[in-house]
């Protein structure tokens, strides 16, 4: 029997792009010097005050347009109270109550691969402070304040997606947005995008029980939890073990591929709310926020849309060269460059994407640049090099880290296109190969190939194969 | 050290005496009536004269309470939690007083983090009142109001939460003074509950506070609260006329008829009041008696403990003695903070501590928490509307001079829980609020009140300033240490 599958999610994306924390003037900025950025208000020293960073709010509001949320007439905060050790002030500062959230009520519609689409309904996004990072030693913790202030936005979708790739999809497609909005590196590497995910399953209409899982910190991992809670639930169903669904709240354990209890009971739990008096709420006004929706850069989707219709690519090319905004913005440098669009897409797609995949760097680091592919390209389009060529010159570039154009010349990888030099070696093989000039003639067309490749073992590759066959052609029918 | 500001300053200028001599003597001074007064945690006798400008508070002493984070000096809001404690930055208000050359001579004494009202609940023990031993200062500026009113320097630093600067004013025979909420940064004051809290000043004048607290406000980045005020010019306004301003003050609390069991402090203390009305008249204002709704200020005192509790339990749950404090002992951290924390605070904290909790509850907080701000906001409403029509409240503070710290019998079986209380008035609209000294009663200082609507502190201070002109309270001292 197949069940119903409800998943809602909660993702978390640090905002890395401001130049100070979201309530403190601490520097925002990754580091692994441990307690580096920090300030009296990040550590709670007592009379510290929180003063709010309007970038954050700016930022915070664009993302909320983009999502179609209702933004509220006036912005404040409110203070979330619970001891732990990562989290000096005893209350982190965040908007719990409707209608505070920078976002309330919005939706967003996702494109999955096979084309088809499906609507993702947001229940509310809002900015608070990232609490300091623990690391948990053998018989000790440390902390880490760097990462206490630094703003995070929170987004909460409503239970509305029904399987691990949909809900994998639409968390791509978030961060590409807070990529393309210049808001987040959203390096999940760096602990910058961490998920919250719910699963319920039901043998009706009605919600079954929800169960929680924290901190789940890669979109792989969101894949794997949620199929694995799907399994886990419908084989208690199916052993008539319904009641041991609780709801409670898990943790995805990465080395045995399971969700462990963490908590029951995750309502227990009474953080007493209250509007921060500190932050005086201020109006957000009609003509900033309509300043704000004319700043939003282009999205991906709209990239895309754009890659379809002017470049001419497939939908699952587009698809693939959005995904990363770094990615993009490299394929329309690319293209600046006068690289032909479709040939561009290729390479990065075949070649380069692999090879960032196998090195685990980024574009960023990637030492071959949209002017190198250039030098690649146009010499595979003027004959000057064969596609085959055109690989190795590629894979040579990124090995040696030189300039392609120096590499052709010391490798001495130009390819013979002189219709002269390329016949005399043509008369060169036939006259070596009458034989083989007969079986041909008697109809082994097949010895064509052969004698191809003879010319291509001749010169090192370097000819030109079109020629090549051009002139085999008109040789072989006198 | 028994002069005031201005005297001090024409003194040092014209070089009758130095800045060193003034130190010199407000130390002397300082650790002269600290064993009978104990009002501070903390004398600064390494503090070092300053050079003297045209600036006037450059060169002169002065003291702050202990709840204000001062940077290599001890700062620990009279709590155990803090006893160790010594910061490494400055509170905004007390960098502004730097900056114009004001030498900080002691941190004074308060009740633990300003979460009381009688000077007796500080780590370091019970503040005495210098016109009395016997009695308190009230609090919790209590070691503030004591060193002020014993002539250990012109002025000290208070914060007010309900009335912590405005009755020990009173209870010692002083000023203090509470500007408008926002127009003295509060960055660096140990927060007691955020919403109420005052950055403000004990004198023995009203020029004086004019002066300091021109020196101490302005927009502080580090601040959202606070806001432009470099249009208001305190000590420049003070003389400002007052005829034809209109006061009001509550008829059915200041009415003795109401207090039929009345001691002859209070019936003393309420005569006096009118007798100040009137003086008030002599100047050519209007005063008259209105009535509140009873529900509303009787409903006072609970608003008070319901919001300042809850502020007050979350603002200090940083007090973990993890980052800073003396770490307190256990095998887990939670273990740890418990040790530190029942260890640290006292008793009274605790319980406000539970209260504040208690209305913040999920199903609690409707009810108490929700409840507490709507009726705080009828409140300050209804005061807004008698702003509209006259230009200052006017009332006395408490129900007579400093009570007893030991067998206070309380002889009144009338409430006087709104005398006791209506100061907090002017922490629910952040209101500015000045007491001034109005007469004695069995030779005991009692002052009165004057609170205005937001941002009318000129007009408030230059009120204040004229009646004080009209009594003969100006710049007294307790006779006890100056003789």
């Amino acid at each position: 029997m197949k069940y119903n599958v409800t998943i809602g999610l909660e993702m978390h994306c640090e905002i890395s792009n401001t130049k100070s924390k979201v309530f403190s003037m601490a520097k925002n900025s990754y580091s692994e010097i441990a307690n580096s950025n920090i300030s009296p208000v990040d550590m709670a020293f007592p009379g510290v005050l929180p003063t709010v960073n309007k970038e954050c709010v700016r930022l915070s509001l664009m993302m909320s347009e983009i999502l179609h949320c209702k933004q509220p007439e006036y912005m404040y905060f409110e203070r979330k109270n619970y001891y732990y050790p990562d989290l000096p002030k005893g209350y982190q500062i965040t908007q719990n109550t409707p209608p505070i959230p920078v976002g309330m009520d919005g939706y967003l519609d996702i494109e999955r691969e096979d084309g088809s689409t499906f609507k993702v309904e947001i229940d509310n996004i809002h900015l608070e402070e990232d609490s300091a990072s623990m690391n948990h030693l053998y018989d000790t913790s440390t902390l880490d304040y760097n990462r206490a202030g630094v703003p995070l936005l929170e987004l909460v979708t409503k239970p509305c997606l029904h399987s691990a790739d949909d809900a994998v999809a639409f968390l791509e497609y978030m961060r590409a947005i807070y990529q393309y909005c210049d808001i987040s590196e959203a390096d999940s590497k760096k602990g910058q995008i961490r998920c919250d995910v719910n699963v319920s399953i039901s043998e009706n209409e009605e919600l079954g029980t929800k169960v929680e899982m924290k901190n789940v910190n890669s979109f792989s991992n969101v894949r794997d939890t949620i199929n694995y809670e799907i399994k886990r639930q419908t084989e208690l169903i199916q052993a008539g073990r319904k009641e041991e669904i609780v709801q409670e709240t898990r943790r995805y354990d990465e080395e045995s591929g399971t969700t462990v209890r963490m908590r029951e009971k995750v309502d227990a739990i009474d953080y007493r709310y209250f509007v921060e008096p500190n932050i005086p709420k201020y109006k957000i006004t009609k003509e900033w926020l309509e300043e704000i929706k004319k700043s939003i850069p282009e999205l991906p989707y709209e990239r895309k849309a754009k890659y379809i219709k002017e470049y001419n690519l497939s939908p699952y090319d587009a698809g693939i060269l959005i995904k990363e905004k770094a990615i993009a913005d490299y394929f329309e440098k690319c293209i600046q460059e006068k690289i032909e669009p479709k040939t561009a897409a290729n390479w990065i797609i075949t070649h380069i994407l692999g090879f960032l995949y196998k090195k685990e760097i980024s574009i960023e680091e990637f030492y071959l640049t949209p002017n190198h592919l250039f030098t690649i390209t146009e010499a595979i389009k003027n004959g000057t090099i064969s596609s085959k060529q055109g690989k190795e010159l590629f894979q040579y570039t990124l090995e040696l880290e030189k300039d392609p154009t120096v590499i052709m010349k010391e490798k001495h990888m130009l390819q013979i296109s002189d219709e002269t030099t390329l016949t005399s070696i043509i008369e060169e093989i036939l006259n070596e190969n009458q034989e083989q000039i007969n079986m041909y003639h008697n109809g082994k067309t097949n010895m064509f190939d052969y004698f191809v490749g003879q010319v291509m073992k001749k010169t090192k590759g370097q000819a030109n194969p079109v020629m090549v066959k051009e002139i085999l052609t008109a040789k072989l029918k006198n | 050290m028994n002069k005031g500001i201005v005297e001090l300053h024409e003194l040092l200028k014209s070089g009758k005496v130095t800045s060193e001599e003034l130190v010199k003597e407000s130390l002397k001074k300082a650790h002269e009536i600290q064993e009978k007064t104990n009002a501070f945690v903390t004398i600064i006798d390494e503090a070092e004269p300053v050079k003297v400008t045209d600036e006037l508070l450059s060169g002169i002493p002065y003291g702050v309470k202990d709840n204000y984070s001062t940077k290599g000096i001890l700062s620990t809001g009279s709590s155990n939690t803090l006893k160790n404690y010594v910061p490494f930055f400055t509170a905004t208000s007390v960098e502004n007083l730097e900056k114009k050359g004001a030498v900080a001579i002691g941190k004074t004494t308060l009740d633990e983090f300003g979460m009381g009202g009688t000077g007796t609940t500080a780590h370091t023990g019970i503040v005495r009142n210098p016109w009395d031993y016997n009695r308190m200062c009230a609090g919790s500026s209590s070691g503030s109001a004591a060193s002020v009113a014993a002539g250990v320097y012109p002025y000290a630093l208070g914060s007010d939460t309900g009335d912590s600067i405005r009755k020990p004013a009173a209870y010692c025979g002083i000023v203090g003074y509470k500007p408008t909420y926002g127009m003295i940064s509060r960055y660096g004051l140990f927060p007691f509950a955020s919403s109420l809290d005052h950055c403000g000043v004990l004198s023995r004048s009203v020029e004086d506070a004019a002066i300091v607290v021109d020196a101490m406000k302005g927009i502080d980045p580090k601040d959202m609260t606070t806001w432009d005020s470099k249009d208001i010019h305190l000590y420049e306004t003070l003389k400002k006329e007052v005829k034809g301003k209109k006061l009001f003050y509550l008829k059915d609390v200041c009415d003795i008829e109401n207090y039929p069991d009345a001691n002859e402090e209070l019936k003393e203390h309420l005569e006096n009041f009118h007798k100040t009305l009137k003086k008030c008249e002599e100047l050519g204002m209007t005063v008259e008696g209105v009535s509140m709704d009873e529900k509303l200020l009787n409903a006072l005192p609970s608003v008070y403990v319901v919001i300042s509790c809850a502020e007050a339990t979350s603002n200090m749950s940083n007090l973990t003695g993890f980052i800073f404090g003396t770490r307190g002992e256990g095998k887990t951290y939670e273990e740890m903070m418990k040790d530190y924390r029942t260890k640290g605070f006292s008793p009274l904290i605790k319980r406000r501590f539970i209260i504040g909790s208690y209305v913040l509850q999920k199903e609690n907080q409707e009810k108490y928490f929700k409840n507490a701000q709507r009726v705080r906001r009828l409140i300050v409403d209804q005061m807004k509307e008698f702003f509209q029509k006259y230009d200052g409240f006017i009332m006395p503070v408490g129900s007579g001079p400093a009570k007893l710290l030991e067998g206070q019998e309380d002889m009144i079986k009338s409430d006087t829980t709104i005398l006791e209380e209506h100061l907090q008035i002017g922490n629910f609209g952040g209101f500015p609020s000045i007491t001034i000294p109005n007469g004695f009663i069995n030779d005991l200082p009692v002052g009165i009140n004057i609170t205005g609507n937001c941002y009318q502190d000129e007009n408030i201070l230059s009120i204040a300033y004229a009646l004080e002109n009209k009594m003969n309270y100006k710049g007294q001292t307790a006779p006890e240490v100056t003789k």
